[in-house]
């Protein structure tokens, strides 16, 4: 038995050009998922060496490190309500678009997400462990989750009072 | 100087954290999604592991501590955040769905004192 030969597949026809729909290549890059496009990368990157910048800055300031990591603990808390206030903000005046979403990704990812950083927190929280400071350990851990947690709820509702006076 | 380029490299960290976040999120959507978000999981696990290996370089293996300014405090203190990581644990509690915060919170501390560790150690061993 021979199997029938297969009704031939209409071959895709090749559209004619619309010069008016044509894309150009700043549009092409327009409409590509925002981490894949350069001058966000940068944007994103300009606001990341501010907040870096920053947080080296509190380091100084602190005193040596002497037990309890206070630069981490205090960088992390206030970024955690600046960014809860800033997310919150953006979100109430409007759709993340345009000069808001511009402002997300400089302000929030950018700046807030490198003010603050997670992995000082771990290596930090480990060397208190083998150092068997398991108190200061698990007392430094609770205060940042707690206060981090805290402070986010406190800019996001401080977002709320702004819009409130605002009406 | 050593503090200009360890911020320079806290502004390539960001940026970093910036596409991963996007392609993970992305690689996630598209197998059906997730209401947890993974993606700060996996950037803040691997920068602490990253992180603990430069600690236990410069620590136990004698490198400048340059290196720890630059690449740890700078490119890993900017690729990896807690502002991001707080705020989404919030938003899910806010959400009502209590029990995705406490995974989000409960991975995110043990999968990075884990990790952490484990870099720290891998440099031990060495």
């Amino acid at each position: 038995m021979v199997t029938p030969p297969s009704s031939p597949q209409p071959q895709p026809q090749p559209q004619p050009v619309d010069p008016d729909s044509e894309v150009t290549a700043a549009e092409r890059t327009a409409r590509r998922p925002l981490h894949l496009q350069p001058r966000l990368i940068v944007w994103v990157a300009s606001g990341g060496v501010l907040g870096a910048a920053a947080r080296i800055g509190v380091i100084h300031l602190s005193p040596a490190p002497a037990g309890f990591p206070l630069a981490t603990f205090v960088v992390n808390v206030v970024g955690a309500f600046v960014l809860g206030l800033l997310l919150q903000g953006l979100s109430d005046a409007g759709p993340d678009e345009g000069r808001r979403r511009l402002a997300r990704l400089w302000a929030g990812t950018g700046f807030c997400g490198a003010f603050t950083t997670y992995s000082s927190f771990a290596v930090d929280t480990d060397e208190l462990l083998r150092a068997g400071q398991l108190g200061l350990a698990l007392a430094y851990v609770a205060a940042t989750l707690m206060l981090g947690a805290a402070a986010t709820l406190a800019g996001v509702a401080a977002a709320g009072l702004r819009r409130r006076r605002s009406v | 100087m050593t503090e200009l380029l360890a911020a320079l490299a806290g502004g390539a960290g960001a940026a970093a954290r910036f596409v991963v976040d996007g392609a993970f999120t992305a690689f996630v959507d598209r197998r059906g999604g997730s209401v947890l978000p993974w993606a700060t999981t996996l950037i803040n696990v691997t920068g602490s592991f990253a992180l603990g290996v430069v600690v236990g370089l410069v620590t136990v293996g004698g490198a400048p501590s340059a290196v720890a300014l630059i690449l740890g405090t700078g490119f890993l203190g900017g690729y990896t955040t807690f502002s991001t990581a707080s705020f989404e644990t919030v938003r899910l509690a806010r959400q009502g769905r209590w029990r995705a915060a406490g995974v989000h919170l409960v991975v995110m501390v043990s999968g990075t004192l884990l990790a952490a560790a484990a870099g720290l150690s891998l440099v031990v061993v060495f």
